[in-house]
């Protein structure tokens, strides 16, 4: 039981930091139609600048100034290039963000190198907040916790008191109204583009330290972040934050609890084969979930685009 | 199936909702072989909602669609085009960065029996290349044979758009406001050209501009707030108060 | 965009011009080998030939049908994988299997997994379509370090392809042999793709592509169109897969995941999307890139990625289409207007390019290099990287190449304008 609340805890983390990023794309995508697959890479930027100016001016700086950083450098990518390849419709648009994720990913490792980078946990929050029973929780958990429960409220905040948000939230329901509106907000685009990349940013310095800085970091978590909002239904932001948390769970707790295939293919009675090694499927009966948990998002979606092609909440088609 | 004295084209008890908005609230029509048919009224009468329902963009709320005595209600576009119905779009709806001639032709794959073929080759096809130029010659642009479609003038691209739309060979043509947005000569020169395209076919017609509806329609139907408030010849259709009541009513509010 | 060939329609019959680039490309892969006969060279070459089949492969998506794919290199490594095995059966049963049938047989293997895939994947195009390619692609790279008994765990599947049997008494060991097996497969190939589009379902993949919803009404289900180009695609990329097998004899999952999707993307997008011939070009690049310029420098991902991101933003059309973009001019007789300014263009732009090459290398040197080597070669000049004049020299040099090749613009553009307007006068 004391485990399932670790998890529970592990996992709503893990979650709430996948929503940090599958809402901005979320918001994006809904405004200006483009999926951004630079997305995770803003991500990577977060992480990076952090670092680079924890170096100079401590942890602290580093998440106040680190997201406003790339929140610009987003609303200057949108401003001087996605607005440009626009014209040319949406499979340009996405050509051009993946390449844009290459160029970051190359251009990451041109400034600061092949290897991770050693950014680290701040000192303060190094210490066990509590434990429950035997099992510590880190007090940088309860931080991220914390991180992006006031980010979800801001949000939240954004959405239904400003001006701004409310616009954004007709783009959400009626797509159409806002594409009718379309040129004469290229500022409001400019701001989505930003805050969301902003967003992304701060997800990526708190998630820096833990889930350890490298160039690859945007790829990894990249590909995760499209499944989720895939999962959760193209444009959706409850969808998003649903999926976020079912993908965070799932895996948390498929890697700590060691399911083996053999033992529940035993269980629903098919018996294991005698002479394992020289099957095809042995592969199949040794599978344990821990092995699969990074898997488990694909599964999954590929079996919602099956069963249900909209996603969990998707109303419209991309 | 294809019951041989059926009427082309029959709509009983159609409905389409949109959320809780009724747009189309119970249509019964019936159009005969042959029958060029006009639908007029009012803008926001739900037209255009109609079109969509019977060839197939929209599934209907309840009510059936019968094509040629056959129950159509419901099913993707592309089946009901094959099994004879064929339209055109009130926004000019081609394929601009391929050529006229490939527009036209890309329109004859399917009647001409070529389907999702990759053992035939559209340019050694005899029997393909000539269907499309006779096409291209019906309509008259023949001389912009080989530019893309997308750099033909408007009125060219309302020809080119009705050349698709009857290419197949489909004996129910439906056009939606084929004129709009034409000067008075190229509403004109379209009027003549559907004359001649649909000759012996039935057409069904969607048009706001009276001059063609009469010169061009055997019979008128009159939608209002998504029902048929009338059905008749022009003669019939002109004298009924209702629909002058209707028209007078809109035109009124119009002005305001 | 299109790749409209005018008029072949009116001619029934196959004519010369059509028939003779093929001719010209089979008598150059003929000669090819004649001329570089290292087996460097070979090397190079089949893997273009492999590269050339995989971005016409995946061109029959993204170009013909529209189709975004992020995790297409899935079907190559799979027919890879196949052929690997088959290659090892062959060995171990004795199967009566010669190896030039195995590209097909690794292609027939792709397609399988393409229609099981495509069967949900087609529904719809665009950023969906997309996603779900991301998704499924990721999906099987994944899986190929868990299902070792397919895909051989971290080392791959390797084996020998001359353990077969003997193919008219050649045996593939030399280069050579395997030089012209895959050549024959590119020939092969590349023939059937460029025959695919001219088929009924061909054109429907361009019309779909262009206005999903008009074809609709002309009888054909978008969808359907979209999932027989994807097969046939997968087909192609198959037939790929097999061919890098043979010529590597080992296969990894690094044959199958995004980073090789991404470089297919690369390379069909760079040499041109919107013409059959344009993934030629771009594969024929991107090797010679890949293997040239990665020997010169270490960061020449970094070069790629500027490049990629450059032509997205300026040159949609790739390099087909910027060489297609001058036929108006050719046409019109006026392509010598050109000339000029094109060559004033040249020289600041090379200036700017060096520049910011030079800004590039020596920075990447002073933070990479072995502590107290300052000591680099650059443009055939070496020099103390340490120092600041080569860095301001190269800073100076982008600069002002930059300045200069602004200050050409106007009359590039005016002389672009006149090369593409039709002589009025002489008309009347």
């Amino acid at each position: 039981m004391d485990l399932v609340l670790i998890n529970l805890i592990d996992g709503l983390v893990t979650g709430l930091l996948l929503f940090m990023l599958s809402a901005g794309l979320t918001l994006i995508f809904s405004m200006m139609g483009v999926l951004n697959f630079a997305h995770a890479s803003f991500y990577m930027l977060g992480a990076y600048f952090a670092y680079q100016i924890s170096t100079y001016l401590g942890f602290w700086m580093g998440l106040l100034i680190a997201p406003l950083l790339v929140g610009v450098l987003g609303a200057l990518v949108e401003r001087y290039g996605l607005r440009r390849v626009h014209q040319y419709g949406h499979v340009p648009e996405l050509i051009f963000t993946f390449g844009l994720a290459l160029l970051i990913e190359e251009a990451v490792q041109f400034v600061w190198g092949r290897d991770r980078v050693p950014y680290e946990i701040p000192e303060v929050l190094e210490f066990t907040a509590f434990t429950v029973s035997g099992f510590a929780i880190p007090a940088y958990k309860v931080f991220m916790l914390f991180i992006s429960v006031a980010i979800f409220i801001l949000l939240l905040w954004f959405l239904t008191r400003t001006r701004v948000g409310l616009v954004i939230q007709a783009a959400l329901s009626y797509p159409r109204t806002v594409e009718a509106l379309g040129h004469n907000v290229p500022l409001v685009f400019m701001g989505v583009f930003g805050v969301g990349t902003a967003l992304a940013g701060v997800a990526g310095v708190i998630a820096g330290p833990v889930l350890s800085t490298f160039p690859g970091m945007a790829f990894v978590l990249g590909s995760i972040v499209f499944v989720t909002i895939v999962i959760g239904g193209l444009g959706s932001l409850s969808g998003a934050l649903v999926a976020s948390l079912l993908i965070g769970w799932l895996t948390t707790f498929a890697k700590s609890y060691n399911v083996r295939a053999e033992d529940l293919l035993n269980a629903i009675g098919i018996s294991t084969p005698e002479n394992l090694d020289e099957s095809l499927w042995r592969d199949l009966w040794t599978i344990t979930s821990p092995q699969i948990a990074d898997i488990l998002p694909y599964i999954l979606m590929v079996l919602i685009l099956v069963f249900r092609p909209h996603g969990l909440f998707g109303k419209r088609d991309a | 199936m294809n019951a041989p004295d059926a009427p082309a084209l029959e709509l009983a008890g159609l409905r389409k909702s949109f959320g809780k908005t009724e747009i189309i609230r119970g249509v019964d029509l019936t159009i005969a072989r042959g029958e060029r048919h006009a639908i007029i009224g009012p803008n926001g009468a739900g037209k255009s909602t109609l079109f969509n329902l019977i060839t197939g963009r929209y599934v209907p709320t309840s009510g059936s669609v019968y094509l040629n005595g056959q129950d159509v209600s419901g099913l993707a576009p592309y089946k009901i085009n094959r099994l004879g119905l064929s339209r055109s779009f009130q926004i000019t709806n081609i394929f601009p960065r391929m050529t006229v001639f490939e527009n036209v032709r890309c329109s004859l794959l399917w009647s001409k029996g070529y389907r999702y073929s990759f053992w035939h080759m559209v340019g050694r096809s005899r029997d393909l290349t000539e269907a499309t130029d006779a096409i291209l010659e019906q309509i008259n642009l023949t001389a912009r044979r080989d530019l893309p479609a997308g750099v033909l003038s408007y009125a060219e691209q309302r020809a080119l758009e009705i050349g698709i739309t009857m290419a197949g060979g489909a004996n129910v043509i439906m056009l939606d406001e084929p004129t709009a947005g034409m000067s008075h000569s190229e509403t004109e020169y379209i009027v003549n050209l559907i004359r001649d395209v649909t000759e012996g076919k039935t057409l069904v017609m969607v048009e706001h501009d009276m001059s063609v509806v009469f010169g061009l329609a055997d019979r008128i139907s009159v939608l209002v707030y998504g029902e048929i408030i009338a059905t008749g010849t022009p003669e019939e259709v002109r004298a009924d108060p209702r629909v002058q009541e209707a028209y007078l009513g809109a035109a009124l509010e119009a002005e305001h | 965009m299109t790749d409209a060939t005018h008029n072949t329609a009116r001619s029934a019959s196959i004519t010369f011009g059509q028939f003779l680039p093929w001719l010209v490309s089979a008598l150059f892969l003929l000669v090819m080998p004649l001329i570089f006969p290292s087996n460097a060279a070979l090397t190079i070459m089949n893997q273009m030939a492999i590269t050339i089949v995989f971005a016409l492969a995946y061109n029959m998506l993204l170009g013909q049908g529209g189709m975004l794919s992020f995790g297409h290199a899935v079907y190559m490594g799979m027919g890879g994988f196949m052929a690997m095995h088959i290659m090892n059966w062959i060995e171990f049963h004795e199967l009566p299997i010669p190896l030039p049938v195995l590209p097909l047989l690794a292609g027939l293997f792709a397609l399988g997994l393409a229609m099981i895939i495509g069967s949900f994947s087609t529904r719809k195009a665009g950023t969906v379509f997309a996603m779900i390619s991301l998704g499924v692609g990721e999906l099987i790279a994944a899986c190929s370090v868990i299902i070792v008994a397919f895909f051989g765990g971290e080392e791959g599947v390797s084996g020998d392809r001359t353990y077969g049997l003997p193919f008219f008494g050649i045996e593939f060991i030399r280069q050579i042999e395997v030089y012209y097996l895959t050549a024959a497969w590119l020939m092969i190939s590349a023939v059937l793709m460029y025959l695919w589009s001219r088929t009924p379902l061909g054109r429907m993949a361009n019309a779909v592509r262009d206005n999903p919803e008009r074809a609709e009404f002309l009888g054909y289900s978008a969808r359907w169109v979209r999932f027989y180009s994807f097969c046939a695609s997968g087909f192609f990329a198959g037939i790929a897969g097999g061919l890098f097998a043979i010529n590597y004899e080992i296969v990894t999952e690094e044959n199958l995941n995004l980073a090789q999707s991404g470089m297919i993307l690369l390379v069909t997008f760079l040499g041109g999307a919107g013409f059959f011939f344009g993934p030629i070009i771009g594969a024929i690049l991107f090797t010679l890139l890949q293997t040239v310029l990665s020997l010169q420098t270490e960061i020449w991902q970094l070069y790629l990625g500027i490049l990629f991101v450059a032509t997205v933003m300026y040159f949609p059309g790739g390099l087909a289409g910027l060489l297609m973009m001058h036929t108006i001019p050719l046409r019109l007789g006026k392509l010598h207007l050109l000339f000029v300014p094109y060559l004033k263009m040249l020289g600041p732009a090379l200036l700017c390019v060096a520049g910011f090459v030079g800004v590039f290398e020596i920075v990447f040197h002073i933070r990479n290099a072995a502590p107290g080597d300052t000591e680099m070669t650059l443009f055939w000049i070496t020099f103390d990287s340490h120092d600041v004049l080569p860095l301001a020299v190269s800073i100076i040099a982008a600069l002002a190449g930059f300045w200069l090749a602004r200050r050409v613009v106007p009359e590039l553009s005016a002389a672009w304008t006149a090369a593409n307007t039709p002589d009025t006068e002489r008309l009347i």
